[in-house]
Parts: C-alpha cells; sequence; structure tokens
C-alpha cells in the first residue's frame, strides 16, 4: 500500500478496498518500524490519526467523501496544527502547543485528509541541509550518509521512505524543491500568495510560500488544490481564481516553448547533473516542446540579494520569541533584557541568531539604503529579467541544485557554501513566480531534481509539463533503496 | 568591510540575544564573510530601480472596523511561561 500514489490510493478507498483506518494504521506502523533510520517525523500524532481516519471511513461509507478523503498526510512542524506541539525544528517551540489549526491544515482536514504526525525540519525554516534542527538531522533515505536538503528535509524524507504519501513544506528560498531534488520527489512552490500563510510560523515573509512534497505530479495536483483557498486572514493572500490542477494534466507539451537560462549552466553546476538536464531537456523535445536558450542575466545577484531581504525579514519576525507569551523562557531571569537576552540566546540555534544579527545589521541605521533598499532594487531587476523571458517562453527550465545530495557536516563551518546551495531555487521567490523540481536521473545512485518555473499562477501548466514528463519517464517511480 | 568584534556586540544588544565573547568572534568572521558575498550588489547600477517589497506589488487590504475575533484570553495564556490574573508576569520593570 504505501508504494502506492495518492491517485491510486483515492481509487482503492473509493472502492471500499482498502479502508483509512488500515490504510493509516499500516502508515503509523511503517514510522514506528523505520523512522528511527531517517528521523523524519518530530511528532507522530497517532491517536488523533485514527479519530480522523475513522470520521473518513464514515464518510466514504455514506458516499459523501470529499477529494483527499481518508488519505494520510504529514504536515511540516512549521504549520500550526490545534492541540499538537508545533516546534518550528526549535528548542524555543519545543514546549509550544498551538491553539489553533493553520489554513492549509484546516484546508486538508477539510478535505478530508489525515493527519499521520509532524515533520522534522531545519531551525524555524534556516537550512539547506536539515542539519540546524533542535531535533537533529534528518538523513536522506537514499543514502543515509548524506543530508536530504532542506529546510523541509523531513516532510522530504518521510515521503521518500514511504512513511507518507504527501507532506506539506514551505520554500523561502528552495525549501521544497531542493529536498525534492536531493530525495528524488515531486516538489511544488506555488506562486506567492497563492496559498494562505495564516498558521504558518514566518521566517522572511516577503518570501515564504506553502507547497507541498508528494511523489508524482499528479498528486501534487490533488494536494494542492485541497491547500489552496483565498484567506483574509492572510493580507498577501492573493485573491485570484484557482484553476483546476489535474483537469490539464494530460494536454499535449507540443508546441510548448521552453527556455533555457545559460546562467542555470555556468562553473558552479556539477558536471554529471547537468548531464541529466540536458537528457531531460532531449525528453521534452521529443514530447514536441520548442526548447530555446534564454538569458537571465541578473542570476548571479539572487543569493547576495536573498542575504539581505531574508535576514532583515528573519530579525524582524523573530523578535516575537521574547520569552513572555509562549515558548522557552530561561530560569531565574534577573531583571526584563536579562529574560530577553537569556531566552533567545538559550533556544534559538546558530544559525538562526546568524541570520537574526545579519538582519538585524542591514536594516540598522546607516546602513539601511546600502543593503536593505540596494537589494529590494536588485530584486526588481531579477523579477524583470523574469517577465523578459515570459515574453518568449512558456516556461523555464534548469536544475533545481548544483549537485545531488551532500554529506553530513560538508558544509557546516561554511554558511556561504550552504548558501550557494539554493542558486538555481532564489530568484523564483525572489520573483514571486511558482516553481517545481521533479526527479530527472540519479547521479553515484542519488537523484537529480529538474526544475520548472512558471509565470505567475501558471500552476496548472507547470503541473501539466511535469506530468507529461513523468508520463514518458520512470525516474520518479524510483524508491530509495530499502525503503520498498 | 570585516564586522568586528565590537560590531556583534551592538548588534547583539540589539537583537537580545546574549553572546559569548567566543561566540562573538565566530560570528564575526562568517558575518563578515557573507557581507562580502553580498557587496556584490554595491557594483549594480539600480538609478531609478524602484525598491521591490512584493512580488504582485500588492496593497495591503482594507476592511470595515469591527470585532471578528472573539476572546481566547484562557487558550493564549494556558501555553504562557507564566500568568496571574490573566496577566504576563515578567521580571518587575518599575521599583
Amino acid at each position: 500500500m504505501h508504494t502506492k500514489t495518492i491517485a491510486e490510493l483515492t481509487q482503492l478507498l473509493r472502492r471500499r478496498e482498502v479502508s483509512s483506518r488500515e490504510l493509516t494504521e499500516h502508515f503509523l506502523q511503517r514510522i514506528d518500524q523505520r523512522d528511527e533510520r531517517y528521523n523524519s517525523f518530530i511528532t507522530v500524532t497517532r491517536e488523533q490519526a485514527l479519530a480522523q481516519a475513522e470520521a473518513a471511513d464514515q464518510r466514504l461509507a455514506a458516499g459523501d467523501a470529499p477529494a483527499l478523503c481518508g488519505i494520510p498526510i504529514a504536515h511540516k512542524d512549521l504549520f500550526c496544527t490545534a492541540g499538537v506541539r508545533t516546534s518550528c525544528g526549535s528548542k524555543m517551540l519545543d514546549n509550544f502547543i498551538a491553539p489553533y489549526n493553520a489554513t492549509v491544515v484546516e484546508n486538508l482536514q477539510q478535505s478530508g485528509a489525515v493527519m499521520l504526525g509532524k515533520t522534522n525540519m531545519d531551525e524555524f525554516a534556516m537550512g539547506s541541509s536539515n542539519e540546524t534542527s533542535f531535533y537533529g538531522p534528518v538523513k536522506n533515505p537514499w543514502d543515509t550518509n548524506c543530508v536530504p536538503g532542506g529546510s523541509s528535509g523531513g516532510s522530504a524524507a518521510a515521503v521518500a521512505a514511504l512513511l507518507t504519501p504527501a507532506a506539506t513544506a514551505s520554500d523561502t528560498g528552495g525549501s521544497i524543491r531542493q529536498p525534492a531534488a536531493l530525495c528524488g520527489l515531486t516538489g511544488f512552490k506555488p506562486t506567492y500568495g497563492r496559498i494562505s500563510r495564516w498558521g504558518m510560523i514566518a521566517f522572511a515573509s516577503s518570501l515564504d510560500q506553502a507547497g507541498v512534497l508528494t511523489r508524482t505530479a499528479e498528486d501534487a495536483a490533488l494536494m494542492l488544490q485541497a491547500m489552496t483557498s483565498f484567506d483574509v486572514k492572510d493580507s498577501t493572500c492573493v485573491d485570484e481564481p484557482v484553476e483546476n490542477y489535474s483537469a490539464r494534466l494530460n494536454q499535449s507539451v507540443r508546441g510548448l516553448k521552453i527556455g533555457v537560462p545559460k546562467e542555470y549552466f555556468g562553473a558552479g553546476l556539477h558536471p554529471q547533473t547537468a548531464a541529466k538536464v540536458q537528457e531531460a531537456i532531449a525528453t521534452y523535445e521529443s514530447l514536441g516542446a520548442e526548447i530555446r536558450e534564454i538569458s537571465l542575466p541578473h542570476t548571479h545577484l539572487g543569493v547576495p540579494v536573498y542575504y539581505v531581504i531574508a535576514p532583515a525579514e528573519c530579525s524582524a519576525n523573530m523578535s516575537r520569541f521574547d520569552g513572555v507569551r509562549y515558548g522557552y523562557r530561561c530560569d531565574n531571569p534577573q531583571d526584563l533584557t536579562d529574560l530577553y537576552q537569556r531566552s533567545r540566546a538559550e533556544a534559538l540555534g546558530e544559525e538562526v541568531k546568524r541570520r537574526i544579527l545579519i538582519g538585524t545589521y542591514a536594516l540598522s541605521a546607516g546602513y539601511y539604503d546600502a543593503y536593505y533598499h540596494k537589494a529590494q532594487q536588485v530584486r526588481r531587476l531579477i523579477k524583470q529579467d523574469f517577465l523578459d523571458a515570459f515574453t518568449e517562453v512558456d516556461l523555464i527550465l534548469g536544475p533545481t541544485s548544483p549537485s545531488p545530495a551532500f554529506p553530513f557536516g560538508d558544509k557546516v563551518a561554511d554558511p556561504v557554501a550552504m548558501y550557494l546551495e539554493d542558486t538555481y531555487t532564489i530568484a523564483t521567490n525572489l520573483a514571486g513566480l511558482p516553481g517545481l523540481s521533479i526527479p530527472c536521473g540519479l547521479v553515484d545512485d542519488k537523484p537529480v531534481g529538474l526544475q520548472l518555473i512558471g509565470n505567475y499562477f501558471a500552476e496548472a501548466q507547470l503541473l501539466n509539463a511535469a506530468h507529461q514528463f513523468q508520463q514518458a519517464t520512470d525516474f520518479h517511480t524510483r524508491i530509495a533503496p530499502g525503503a520498498a | 568591510m570585516p564586522v568586528t568584534r565590537s560590531d556583534i556586540e551592538k548588534l547583539a544588544e540589539l537583537s537580545r540575544i546574549a553572546i559569548t565573547d567566543a561566540e562573538a568572534e565566530n560570528v564575526a568572521s562568517s558575518i563578515s564573510d557573507i557581507l562580502m558575498l553580498v557587496d556584490q550588489l554595491q557594483a549594480v547600477n539600480t538609478e531609478g530601480v524602484a525598491p521591490m517589497a512584493h512580488p504582485l506589488d500588492a496593497v495591503q487590504r482594507l476592511r470595515t472596523d469591527e470585532v471578528t475575533e472573539e476572546d481566547q484570553r484562557d487558550s493564549l495564556q494556558a501555553i504562557a511561561p507564566a500568568t496571574e490574573d490573566g496577566f504576563y508576569l515578567v521580571p518587575r520593570v518599575i521599583e
């Protein structure tokens, strides 16, 4: 059962060939028996899951089943879940029981999905390797000596290890797409504002976007449909009509114009990764797509812009963790300042502190114009590159990540090397565009990700292009060794 | 421009994060590396480019000023480190 996709499981549930209770028990048992190897879950919500499964079975029996009725899923531990610890991978929130559900959680619950638990992640979603979690690193199911990517590393490892058919995730600079690439999954980050951020613990508010990790584009379409709604509680949520993401999956990509940015194939790209991406280009050509070389001339400035804007917004967002209203408080504070300073020092990890300090620097008097203002200007130039490209092409294609999964500890001592891991994904967040990663082969037995970037609100078109690729290839059906 | 240990101490104070001497030294060097990366921006000609704060250049939505939330003080204070009679407790601020 665990090798089946959501699309397949939905059929089995509706034909009553399996009950949601059986399915849920099966995945809970797999988590119990196998997750010690991967550390992909922070919290397993066995009782709630079984109760939700029972309710789903009743609805299925009554013939009143919403789209994902009875399908087990997991949530990245930055989505607030009422009555369940929501840690964000941090000691700061180790004792935080969320008093309400995030809109994404609520929407999936309304759609009948069953929550198995909360997945591990880089602390406050700051990292590209899932090594900054208070709950310890997550192992890549393809090679447990290697990182799963981050920050949604727990969600990715859980899906790749077949411990859940799908998991929610969030992407601020590549945190869905890079782990999807490193774990051989389909990872989708929608247009900024497409999915409500309400109840999703904020890192960098002008970049954060919720999305999903699944094994196929077809499943991503089903999940995204359920997650998407206009939400007045998120002031940046956009009130645009939502397409039917599954309706266009089977359309041909003949005549689709795909742009390949020359800047995405520069010196930093692993040659074997580049070769796999070239093979994927050939696949699209054989499917009738038209490939054009394009230029996104400000690509090299994406990481520098990001490391001003993201820490600046992070430093503002993280100020809410003060040891007063919720979360960690230090013992025996001498006075209020001591309470703030020691609570934050004792409960926040090194990378989070580093980003708060950089953000504070970039926003301080005397530096604001040179850093934050300048970065916002260059951000517009990056967006303009994409707008220019989309006058010529429908989609943009390139690698997701410069190389396959790397060993633990490889980049911990060098933050800049870690940041360059997101070279190809960051610009999409800066521009607010939708993007996805799908598997396009293996290098040294480790998955390689292919990235597709669409114009604003081109979710259905991206899913169509990804699904057509998956109809023509079998990379998405490969399972990590030992996971089956 | 390299960041010094005293810069870091000032930033830590502004950020309300207690920091040890050893940490300050270490952070000064990693932040200097990151600022070197970021300094590439200074060479870009951005004359006349409007700063971009939101990907879709959206503006704040407005709504009528009416109460939409119900009182949840008890459930919200249930997760606080220290409360008394509906108030959050902190060390004495005014002597």
